[in-house]
């Protein structure tokens, strides 16, 4: 497959951008349907710890790697089925415990190697970026896959404000770590080294794909999901895209990240989406789509590079990437 | 495998049999009737997590991807009636004699919470591909391991005919301690899967480490009384 990353993005020409109204009716129409959704799940348990806020962004462009041509998992199951050790390893945890943290204040501190270390404060997060909707893909390296509209802004847009040095090669993340309010950081029978770490070599970092995510579904993000600022990486196995950052350091060394340090022998730096390089755990030729059901599992095959081939193979251009996995 | 049946073979007296025909210091009595009422209490008891998984597959209430619930659930319940079959023979012996006569219903139910399990992986994880069942078995080796165990418990279930049990004589009751390996291995399994937090194989763990400590301590006291 003919590899070109830049051009593979789309350039908007401004006739094409949606006017305001349409674009307004159309998000009214999706805040009727959210509306909807809500009344139709009243029953459920999963308590939505605070209220998610209506978010301004530009939708997703249709035709482009910004919007997967595919169905939508229903918020509902994004938001219910999440892995957020912090709060325990049920995947309904999450949705069960995570209201105990608190994102307000939340405040991010962006160091190391740049021009201008600093912080980032909710409101600059959820205001100070133009915001945009991106509708990916996610896969799970538990062979669980969605399709999630989230909504965010370039990592890009982020680290250039804080102006990275030259010998800047690696960012690294790191999420909140605060035992009072996370559960699943007092269990004593858990072996993660509190904070989660994660991590992406720069030109990753600066791929227009990924997205620092502040919401998802036109609303900012539910705890569960990461609140209030979470990374997506859509080509990356979902362990990548690290939840509620509170700390952005630019480094000029692969950083350490919490998966790998746990089992090295699984889990890998770049965790690309892969069909090909096996896991001792899981099959990785196909996935469960969700929302699936016992009698309808709904297996699809998995894409190299969860199908951002286009977009991303150039980065890993002569890596042996059964090695770099 | 010799080496497995030598160490599993060595004390005559893990199973019941040997303490119903042998005049040894641990002889108790089994109850010789069925009580109906109660034998039917128990089978439902242990049926009851079963129906519970299909009146929630039925109401559709286990979530976005019932694959990981429905694989957990019933492994979690093999685990639990391991334990409770290795469990009926030290309270049998120290006076609840009855439940003794439960131990092939508990045996029994072992195999049937692990045939669903296998049922479920092979419905949902690998779409009853026999390509992917070989993939699995070659490259995981806990997907090994627990299958082996499911294996291993064919015989055991098949065996347990009553009838059958009686023409097998004492091969049977060796044949039966298999039920140690299938312990041994089901627990292997659930800690090759552990990922972060060890906390359930722990647990299983320090049980089967119990029950199994038990049984070499009640063969070495019989081995002595015998000697003396």
């Amino acid at each position: 497959m003919p590899v070109k990353p830049w051009n593979a993005f789309p350039q908007i020409a401004s006739s094409e951008i949606t006017p305001e109204s349409v674009w307004l009716n159309r998000r009214s129409l999706m805040k009727a349907a959210a509306a909807g959704a809500g009344l139709a799940t009243a029953g459920e348990t999963v308590a939505e710890s605070k209220p998610t806020l209506e978010l301004d962004y530009a939708p997703a462009e249709d035709g482009t790697a910004f919007k997967a041509a595919e169905m939508l998992t229903p918020y509902d199951a994004a938001t219910s089925y999440n892995n957020f050790y912090e709060f325990g390893t049920d995947k309904a945890d999450p949705a069960r415990y995570a209201d105990t943290m608190t994102t307000d204040p939340w405040e991010i501190k962006v160091g190391g190697l740049v021009n201008k270390p600093g912080k980032l404060h909710l409101e600059d997060i959820l205001t100070g970026f133009d915001l945009e909707e991106r509708i990916y893909r996610f896969r799970c390296v538990e062979a669980w896959s969605m399709v999630v509209p989230w909504i965010g802004f370039p990592l890009s847009a982020l680290l250039e404000r804080f102006e990275p040095k030259a010998e800047g090669k690696f960012v690294e993340f790191k999420t909140l770590y605060r035992r009072g309010e996370m559960r699943g950081t007092r269990s004593f029978t858990s072996v993660i080294d509190w904070p989660y770490r994660e991590g992406l070599r720069m030109d990753e970092a600066m791929n227009p794909l990924t997205l620092m995510t502040v919401g998802l579904y036109g609303k900012t993000l539910p705890n569960q999901s990461g609140a209030p600022l979470r990374l997506i990486t859509p080509w990356k196995y979902g362990f990548k895209n690290i939840k509620s950052i509170v700390e952005i350091n630019v480094t000029d060394r692969q950083p350490r990240t919490s998966w790998q340090d746990l089992a090295p022998q699984e889990y890998g730096f770049y965790a690309n989406v892969n069909p090909e390089v096996n896991h001792p755990r899981w099959s990785q030729g196909w996935e469960r789509r969700l929302p699936s059901s016992l009698f309808n599992p709904n297996r699809v095959r998995t894409q190299i590079f969860n199908g951002y081939a286009e977009q991303v193979a150039g980065l890993y251009k002569g890596m042996d990437l059964a090695r770099y996995y | 495998m010799v080496m497995l049946s030598k160490l599993l073979g060595f004390t005559k007296a893990w199973t019941l049999p040997a303490t119903i025909n042998n005049s040894g210091a641990s002889l108790f009595a089994i109850p010789p009737a069925w009580n109906p009422a109660l034998r039917a209490v128990v089978f439902m008891a242990c049926l009851a997590p079963f129906l519970v998984l299909v009146s929630a597959v039925a109401s559709n209430t286990l979530g976005p991807d019932p694959a990981e619930h429905l694989m957990h659930f019933t492994g979690e319940w093999v685990i639990r009636f391991l334990a409770l079959v290795l469990l009926a023979t030290p309270l049998a012996r120290y006076g609840w004699p009855r439940l003794a006569r439960y131990r092939r219903m508990l045996g029994l139910f072992v195999w049937f919470y692990a045939t669903l399990h296998l049922l479920v992986f092979a419905q949902v994880f690998i779409g009853w591909s026999g390509e992917q069942l070989i993939e699995e078995l070659a490259e995981r080796p806990y997907v090994l391991v627990g299958f082996l165990a499911w294996v291993i418990l064919v015989p055991l279930g098949v065996t347990s005919a009553q009838a059958i049990r009686r023409k097998m004589g004492r091969h049977w009751r060796t044949l039966h301690k298999l039920i140690y390996a299938v312990a041994a291995l089901g627990w292997l399994h659930l800690l090759w899967l552990s990922r972060s937090d060890v906390g359930d194989a722990v647990v299983y763990g320090l049980i089967f480490l119990c029950l199994f400590a038990y049984r070499v301590r009640h063969a070495m006291t019989n081995a002595s009384a015998k000697a003396s």
